[in-house]
């Protein structure tokens, strides 16, 4: 039995490990099917991620905390669309520029505001998310299997989690079951064309941009007011590109970013697994290799073992208005 | 606004009227950060100028600094020209930082001067190969640079964490970094220069390195601007399709690009290993590669303008540690947030007042003409 408790807390913090991934995903996926290149995904998590444990600390409820963590990652997503969208600068130079921001702004402010080399105050338990128990999960515990899933896989998990795993199919929905995902869509393709029958390109690209600011909002406060309990230097550690990697091998389709995501998550699960431990025939595997795991995967699930990735036709490209 | 012949705009309005109203913003901006942070930007400012300037050692501090974002400005820049964002700089140069030490330690039989050159060899191939991966991910499967080459920045950091604790530390020593190199090998340093001439210095990380960037940024000029490589390379990034009809391998040229981007970036390890440390640290690229991105753009990816906007940062990083000792509430970081804020505004959002201005400057040269 304890081989099958092993597997079920792997898959625990598989789901767990993969929530701010499939955020940040999706709201990539917004951005990137309508045409703008999204890089600052991995900056937005971060300013979230401070936004809302330091609003959470001084405003003593985390939902505000979070609320201002929404309004700050759509006001830099507003940022990005301002500078590449209507002034048409390259997308990538702003997203750098947005990271580097973000990277430095959050720590000197934590700094200078709470004097602890870049920590915010540890938050209470008031003042950030709690596992959330689903209903009978305690008295279904000792039902086989059932039992295994239900409490100790599925129950227990911050409301993020659950919040993401929903985000999926509404996502899909969104993007391919309505009209403003064929817009949405469309503009990402051929902008000139969804010009041509009357749409603003521009709205569309600033419209695709909000959503992007509200999920990526999501993942940081996942990270700073859920599974830690404090805003700390960089916490947000490349999951940003991560997610992006993962969007661009799941083809920017939210189902298969899904999967992409919990693959990351799994050996993100493993890898903490994996530490310290004596595997037969190889030994102890150093900590710092075992560490980087997941930054090697990325660049092989990048280098595309099924086959090339076709972005969006239009990415990248600013749309310039024919007169 | 109609746009302005672009024939017409004089070259100092689009070369230096707008970037330097564009780092105007930048800075003003930054002024607000630090408004913020709860400190008197003003005070900021006259505390740059003066750690900067104020002091033979402060300003040898600037000129030490303004050559590791020389290495780094240009190798952005050479990778920029074919349309690569080449973000790993950090990575490329901590991992040419090894090859200088491998290389010095490992000939150390040799005379001087061939192991030095031989070590800036070991720095470019090191960083070059690092580079190496991602641009040919980049050429054959499309995998975009700045994912691929910001994970290497992640794997050469815990790569170097695991060869400084259990391959090549220093066992005699607690911290993670090598035995230091043999001291004959240590580039001469501005101290023992200014010894020369009787002027006594307490320390100075400057070091002939210096001269090093200089000769790189001429170098990328020449490889850049003057030969067919660089022609070839530049038409690449300008427009792919247009460079395969004429005959030109974006496949080729987008590697080469990368690698001597790479390679570039490995000079700082010459600076940090053979200049200051002498030994490998860990972390001892700290944060220039990134630095690297805001001096290209600044200085608009030609190293006529990178030499300038390195030695601004120079004054930036210099200055601001003077801000960090005297101001409490300022740390380090405030200054990567500067950074990030000359980006938006030099990379950006370079066009945002840039039609005001060349119509500006077109028009009253119009009238001067006219009248």
């Amino acid at each position: 039995m304890e081989f099958l408790s092993d597997i079920a807390s792997l898959i625990n913090s598989t789901l767990r490990i993969s929530t701010p991934l499939v955020f940040a995903a999706m709201a990539g996926i917004f951005a990137e099917r309508s045409g703008v290149i999204d890089f600052s995904l991995e900056g937005k998590m971060l300013m979230a991620a401070f936004v809302a444990a330091v609003g959470s600390y001084f405003l003593g409820n985390p939902w505000l905390g979070l609320l201002l963590a929404i309004i700050a990652c759509v006001s830099l997503s507003m940022l990005h669309g301002f500078a590449s969208v209507t002034y048409k600068g390259d997308q990538v130079v702003s997203c750098v520029a947005i990271n580097i921001l973000i990277i430095g702004l959050t720590t000197a402010l934590a700094a200078a505001w709470f004097g602890q080399a870049g920590l915010t105050p540890t938050l209470n338990e008031d003042q950030r998310f709690l596992e959330v128990n689903l209903p009978f999960a305690e008295s279904l515990r000792d039902v086989p299997i059932i039992g295994t899933i239900y409490s100790d896989i599925l129950s227990g998990h911050y409301i993020f989690v659950y919040l993401a795993y929903l985000s999926v199919p509404l996502v899909f929905w969104v993007v391919f079951k309505t009209s403003f995902g064929l817009r949405l869509r469309a503009v990402g393709e051929n902008p000139s064309a969804v010009d041509t029958a009357g749409i603003n390109v521009f709205a569309m690209r600033y419209k695709a941009l909000a959503i992007n600011g509200v999920l990526i909002a999501f993942a940081g406060a996942h990270l700073s007011t859920a599974v830690n309990a404090n805003f700390f230097r960089e916490m947000s550690a490349g999951r940003g590109y991560l997610a992006l990697a993962a969007m661009i091998f799941g083809k920017w389709h939210p189902k298969t970013a899904l999967v992409a995501c919990l693959l990351f998550g799994f050996t993100d699960a493993l890898q903490i697994r994996l530490q310290g431990v004596e595997l037969p025939a190889i030994g102890e595997i150093p900590v710092q290799l075992i560490q980087a795991i997941p930054y090697v995967l990325t660049v092989v699930l990048l280098a595309g073992f099924v086959g090339k990735a076709i972005a969006p036709n239009a990415i990248g490209q600013p749309y310039i208005k024919e007169r | 606004m109609a746009p302005v012949d672009k024939s017409k705009v004089p070259w100092w309005v689009s070369n230096l009227i707008v970037p330097l109203v564009n780092l105007t913003l930048a800075l003003l901006v930054s002024g607000l950060f630090i408004f913020i942070a709860g400190e008197n930007p003003y005070e900021a400012v006259r505390l740059i100028i003066y750690g900067s300037f104020g002091y033979i050692e402060g300003f040898a501090y600037t000129l030490y600094y303004t050559t590791n974002f020389v290495f780094t400005g240009l190798a952005f820049a050479v990778a920029f020209h074919c349309r690569l964002f080449n973000i790993g700089g950090e990575g490329q140069a901590y991992i040419g930082g090894l090859g200088v030490f491998l290389v010095a330690i490992n000939f150390s039989f040799l005379p001087v001067p061939i192991v030095w050159l031989l070590s800036i060899a070991g720095a470019v191939v090191f960083g070059a190969a690092w580079a190496f991966i991602p641009a040919y991910l980049q050429a054959t499967r499309g995998s975009h640079v700045v994912i691929t080459t910001i994970m290497f920045n992640f794997i050469a950091a815990s790569l170097m964490v695991f060869l400084l604790v259990d391959v090549i530390r220093d066992t005699a020593q607690m911290g993670p970094h090598t035995v230091a190199l043999p001291k004959e090998q240590w580039f001469p340093s501005f101290k023992d220069f200014a010894g020369l001439f009787g002027i006594k210095i307490r320390y100075s990380p400057l070091n002939i390195s210096f001269l090093l960037a200089i000769a790189a940024s001429v170098f990328v000029w020449f490889l850049v601007w003057k030969t067919r490589w660089g022609y070839e390379m530049r038409a690449v990034g300008h427009n792919t399709q247009a460079a395969i009809y004429a005959g030109i391998s974006p496949y080729k040229n987008i590697i080469i690009a990368m690698c001597i981007s790479g390679g570039l970036a490995g000079l700082l390890g010459v600076n940090e290993i053979l200049g200051v440390h002498h030994k490998i640290v860990a972390g001892f690229p700290a944060g220039y590669g990134f630095t690297g991105i805001a001096v290209a753009l600044m200085g608009r990816n030609h190293p006529i303008g990178i030499f300038p906007a390195a030695f601004l940062f120079g004054i930036l990083y210099q200055g601001g540690s003077e801000v960090t000792f005297d101001m409490p509430n300022i740390t380090r970081y405030m200054f990567v947030a500067v950074q990030g804020v000359i980006i938006l505004f030099s990379g950006a959002l370079e066009n945002l007042f840039r039609p005001q201005i060349e119509s500006f400057f077109v028009n009253r040269l119009n009238i001067k003409a006219s009248a």
